[in-house]
Order: structure tokens, then C-alpha cells, then sequence
């Protein structure tokens, strides 16, 4: 069982989006994302990751920040969910007072975490996307 | 030098930056990312966050000059440019940004203005330290590569 599980692991191929203004947290992220084997893509604010949802693409989970320039992560999560998007959407935030996290959650996200990230909470999230993971 | 010694003052420094309270545990959270694939991830990452700030530490500059001062946009400046250092495990210069945000909240400007100099100088004082340590280890990796072709020519 526990080898069908490890080749089950071998197959799938989750995809991730890295929403953040911030470059040094965004390539943090998504070499997280790569040592795991995620293959991720990074934008730089919540327009950008609308925009690439209107292009068609989708993915299995969008780490979102919530404050970024043009748009910020709680109007991009409803602009998603409004949309139907219905990825895993977790938000990732160093502002962490409980109504700023309540509004952010309130806008459509499945988990919030506090930055940064690490490998972890990236486990533990990856794991609710897929136990198998 | 030789390896064994340049091993031996990379931990010392490594060490030193621990004890002396420059880096936390972020920083160690970097290391574990760094791979064959990318040997040279964590100074790849400081390298992109010293670059970076540069932009940041102008903008709090130019906020801190403005008459009167916009402690609302100082603060909003702070907070990108402290998530950046809780990011490397910049532990000091993360410490003097909390305390700026305190004085930014009771609009204190001689505060913000002292803070900001403190930040300055935890700031360079980390990146001198960090540069040199990256050459040592840089250094290492480069012994090591020597060591590895040379055993290819071998076979």
C-alpha cells in the first residue's frame, strides 16, 4: 500500500501561484515550491493574478499576500471566487491583527498563515490540497 | 587556505551571527532550501534583498523629509521594507523596524528619525558581515568543484 501511495506521489504534479509584491518573499516561496517538486509560477500583485486566470490557466493552490500594490490580495480573492475559481487559496500576511485576518478570510480563503512561510506549514498545506502528497 | 581551515572560520562566522543575535532562525529556514541546484540560494536571496531595500530605505527617507511628515505612509514603507528582513532572519535590523512602527503609531518623529539611523547601521553592519561570509563559503564551493573535476579527469 505504502509503495502504491509513493507511486501515486510520483505522479501527481500540483501547481501553485505565488501572488506577492515582494520579490525576495516571492522566489523564497516558490524555491519552497520546487524542492517539493510544485510547479509554480510568481506574480507581483493581484491583477496579475486575475489576469492570468482570465487566460485560462489554473492552478491546484495560490499563496496570496495581502498587502500589494493595484490590487491587494482580499480584492483579488473575491475577484477568484467571483470568478468560480475554486483553487485552494491561502493567504500569507506579516500584518496579523485577528480583524485584518477575519477580512481576509471572509473574502474567500481556505487557510491563512503568517510570513513567512516555511517548509513546514508549505507541507501541511500541500497535504490538505492532497493527503497523498 | 586550505579547506579544513576555511571550513572552520565559515562555522565560526556562521556561529557568530547566530550568537550575536544578527540572524534567526528565518535565516536557517534559507539554508534548507539551498540545494546542488542552486548552491548559492541564500546569497542569491540576500544579495536580491540588499538590492531591493535600496529602493525601500529611499522611499522611508523621502517620507521621513516631507513637512508634515506622513507617519501612515512611513509606516506603510516600514512594514514592506521589515517583511523583507523577517524574510533573511534579519533579526536586529527586524528588531529597530518593530521599534520605528512603535514611534510611527504615537507619531513621534524624533523617534522615527533615531530609529531610522539605527536601522542604517544594523543594516550594513549585517551586509559587511554577510559578504564576507559568502566569499568564504563561496570559496569552499569552489574548492570542492576543483576537487570534483579533478577526479573526473582522473577516470
Amino acid at each position: 500500500m505504502e509503495s502504491q501511495n509513493n507511486n501515486q506521489n510520483l505522479t501527481i504534479q500540483l501547481t501553485a501561484l505565488v501572488v506577492d509584491d515582494n520579490k525576495v518573499n516571492r522566489k523564497i516561496h516558490q524555491k519552497m515550491l520546487d524542492n517539493v517538486r510544485v510547479k509554480n509560477l510568481g506574480v507581483k500583485n493581484g491583477k496579475e493574478a486575475v489576469d492570468i486566470h482570465c487566460d485560462g490557466r489554473r492552478f491546484d493552490l495560490i499563496l496570496m499576500d495581502l498587502d500589494m500594490p493595484i490590487m491587494n490580495g482580499i480584492e483579488a480573492t473575491k475577484e477568484l471566487r467571483s470568478m468560480g475559481i475554486s483553487s485552494m487559496i491561502v493567504g500569507v500576511s506579516s500584518r496579523c491583527t485577528e480583524a485584518e485576518i477575519q477580512k481576509f478570510m471572509e473574502a474567500g480563503l481556505n487557510d491563512y498563515h503568517e510570513k513567512p512561510l516555511n517548509i513546514a506549514k508549505l507541507s501541511s498545506i500541500l497535504h490538505m490540497i492532497n493527503p497523498n502528497y | 587556505m586550505d579547506k579544513t581551515k576555511l571550513k572552520q572560520q565559515a562555522l565560526f562566522m556562521r556561529t557568530s551571527l547566530f550568537d550575536e543575535g544578527f540572524l534567526d532562525e528565518q535565516f536557517i529556514q534559507l539554508e534548507e532550501l539551498q540545494d546542488d541546484v542552486n548552491p548559492n540560494f541564500v546569497e542569491e536571496i540576500v544579495t536580491l534583498f540588499y538590492t531591493d531595500s535600496v529602493r525601500l530605505i529611499y522611499n522611508i527617507e523621502r517620507a521621513l523629509m516631507s513637512n508634515p511628515p506622513n507617519f501612515t505612509k512611513l509606516d506603510d514603507y516600514m512594514h514592506q521594507f521589515k517583511g523583507s528582513c523577517s524574510s533573511i532572519g534579519a533579526k536586529k535590523v527586524k528588531k529597530e523596524c518593530t521599534r520605528f512602527s512603535e514611534y510611527c503609531a504615537t507619531e513621534n518623529f524624533e523617534g522615527c528619525f533615531r530609529t531610522f539611523q539605527q536601522i542604517n547601521l544594523e543594516y550594513s553592519t549585517l551586509k559587511k558581515k554577510l559578504v564576507t561570509y559568502f566569499q568564504v563559503t563561496t570559496l569552499i564551493l569552489e574548492k570542492d568543484k576543483m576537487k570534483l573535476r579533478r577526479l573526473v579527469e582522473m577516470l
